[in-house]
């Protein structure tokens, strides 16, 4: 391997693609929101990350982002140390977040929500100058098939149903062309017939690029098949799949034996 | 299409204006010299609104000191109208303006070296108020400044400038800034045949500034500017540089106030640093409150009708004014969220 010197420097033995944190702590007035946390995820992989309410999850994908800083630890993707860089530059780095509560611009249609989303130049006078170009409608058309909302894309994203607004944003980040999708609780408030589309849809998402999902429905997770990642007081509990994280006595006290 | 027509409909009724003016005073569609000059000053404030309205309406930057990019544009084109009076100043001094001989400047302060030119001082008119938002929009946007916190800011520049203007060795005029102005471009201020053609110039500008808006507005950069202005903070994470952007349409914005205010001065021959009152930025929010944000014909409109209410009731009920002013303050946020294009728009909706 052809390691860049910074990164043999490290303790682990890492592989220069993927994300990875090691030792993230993020204290706020006294409170540990992440104690020590480490975790990789692999190119292409699907993780579940689950956890109690104020395990961490929120703020390690803050820290991913670039939305906080972690006081210690290191926070790299791929050959890059996501501590030292802003939130745009993280985003063009093609990791894409979708928040919580599902942040669709209401003014603009679903064809122009991707259409900002999809990667191009991002400059003022590059933006004043844009012309949508036939491939750039071709790719727009092609994620408004994949999240089902062809038949909506001239419709104000404000007029959409509460699901149809969380896969408009998953289509806003697959525009991006990320390697790494962070997706926060993509089926809080959604049907369970959604919430199954919702899940096919994450898992045809992954293998061409890291997917990360924060969740609290079991079910879902369990539909996922992934590996999972059990968060509590800001540090990993266990890890592993889902039937040996559901056995694991830990998790069982903390979270899935209520 | 039906708007198009409506628009060049009422572009060609202000045009006809000065024309109108020319007729004898004893025909019944004669225009009166108070009006076109009152109509001339209006077509200002719309630009001044429409200006507004990009940084407000369209990227949410509402700006509670835009009156200042005005009154700087305005002080630039007063500088060259000033040296222009040349030795027909009441001291008769060769160069100096009278302001300048009376507080016993021995030569001209280095600030006003090339405001002779025309050229020089247009371009000042556009480039001081852009660099001043620039400087201003950087340290602002930079430190994610937004919402009443940047009003607030941009209220206490605007409010700085009426101080520092008001000083006499600011090299400005103080309190009285500059006035009797003689000519511009060679052709006397007091003729009503100049007077004509700084109303077309002030039209002409108001459909090109209209024009480049709509145009800006339709392209990704337009839908880039709501995307901040609904969810500023989603946009960053899309990877977009949003301090470049609001800094972009905010330079701008601030040009165009500038030419409003160039335009504005030679036809009410006076600038003084009055208009840097942080009442007056509040009154352009409210002409682009009450004509509709968001939408360049509600700018326009808003800074049409409001004015025109305005010099209604100071000529009838003077002292009203400023409490409907307050009272539209209040209550066209609260009774027509979308001026009145959303209400036009609302029964077009509803026959």
């Amino acid at each position: 391997m052809n390691e860049p010197q910074d990164l043999a420097a490290l303790p682990h033995a890492v592989s220069t693609k993927g994300l990875y944190l090691d030792g993230v702590s993020v204290v706020f007035d006294g409170f540990r929101a992440l104690n020590s946390l480490s975790l990789i995820v692999e190119p292409g992989e699907l993780r579940a990350v689950i956890g109690p309410n104020g395990a961490g999850k929120t703020t390690m994908m803050d820290c991913i982002t670039g939305k906080t800083r972690p006081g210690s630890g290191i926070v790299r993707f791929g050959d890059r140390d996501l501590t030292r860089m802003d939130e745009a530059s993280i985003a063009n780095l093609g990791i894409g977040r979708k928040f919580q509560k599902p942040t669709v611009f209401d003014a603009l249609t679903v064809f122009e929500n991707l259409e900002l989303a999809l990667k191009a130049p991002r400059g003022p006078i590059a933006c004043l100058r844009w012309v949508l170009s036939g491939e750039a409608r071709s790719r727009i058309e092609k994620t408004m098939l994949e999240i089902g909302l062809t038949v909506r894309a001239g419709d104000l994203a404000g007029l959409l149903s509460h699901g149809q607004r969380q896969w408009l944003e998953i289509g806003m980040l697959l525009m991006q062309d990320p390697q790494l999708l962070l997706v926060d609780e993509p089926v809080a408030g959604m049907t369970d017939h959604e919430t199954e589309q919702t899940a096919a849809l994450l898992v045809g998402i992954a293998g061409e690029r890291s997917v990360v999902v924060v969740e609290h429905d079991l079910e879902f997770v369990k539909a996922l098949n992934s590996k999972v990642t059990v968060l509590h007081e800001g540090s990993v509990l266990s890890e592993g799949s889902i039937s040996h994280v559901q056995n694991d006595p830990r998790v069982v006290e903390v979270y899935l034996g209520r | 299409m039906n708007r198009r027509i409506i628009l060049l409909l009422a572009v060609l009724l202000l045009a006809a204006l000065p024309l109108l003016n020319l007729l004898p005073v004893s025909n019944p569609l004669h225009v009166s010299d108070f009006l076109v000059s009152i109509i001339g000053k209006w077509i200002c404030y719309a630009i001044l609104a429409l200006a507004l309205d990009l940084a407000w309406g369209y990227a949410g930057i509402l700006s509670l000191g835009h009156g200042a990019f005005f009154a700087l544009g305005g002080y630039a084109i007063g500088m060259h109208l000033m040296r222009l009076i040349g030795p027909r100043g009441a001291y008769g001094h060769p160069t100096l303006p009278d302001f300048m001989v009376f507080l016993g400047y021995r030569q001209l302060p280095w600030f006003w070296l090339g405001f002779d030119w025309f050229a020089f001082a247009f371009a000042m008119a556009l480039i001081v108020p852009g660099l001043l938002a620039l400087v201003v929009g950087y340290l602002a946007f930079r430190s994610r400044i937004t919402g009443v916190y940047l009003s607030i800011i941009t209220q206490a520049l605007t409010y700085a400038l009426m101080l520092a203007f008001f000083r006499n060795d600011m090299g400005f005029g103080g309190n009285n800034g500059f006035t009797d102005f003689k000519e511009l471009l060679g052709m006397p201020l007091a003729n009503s045949g100049t007077r004509a053609i700084l109303f077309y110039a002030s039209l002409v500008s108001l459909v090109l500034v209209f024009l480049v808006c709509a145009r800006l507005s339709v392209t990704k950069y337009g839908r880039v500017l709501t995307a901040i202005r609904d969810a500023e903070s989603r946009v960053r994470f899309l990877g977009y540089d949003v301090t470049h952007h609001k800094l972009f349409v905010f330079v701008l914005s601030a040009m165009i106030a500038g030419l409003a205010g160039a335009l504005y001065v030679p036809q009410v021959g006076i600038i003084n640093p009055g208009e840097f009152s942080p009442a007056n930025s509040i009154e352009a929010v409210v002409w682009v409150a009450f004509g509709g944000r968001g939408t360049l014909v509600g700018a326009v409109l808003g800074a049409f009708s409001v004015n025109a209410i305005k010099t209604w009731l100071t000529s009838v009920a003077p002292d009203l004014w400023l409490i409907v002013l307050g009272c539209l303050f209040i209550a066209v946020p609260l009774l027509l969220p979308k001026g009145l294009v959303g209400l036009i728009r609302r029964r077009k909706e509803k026959p």
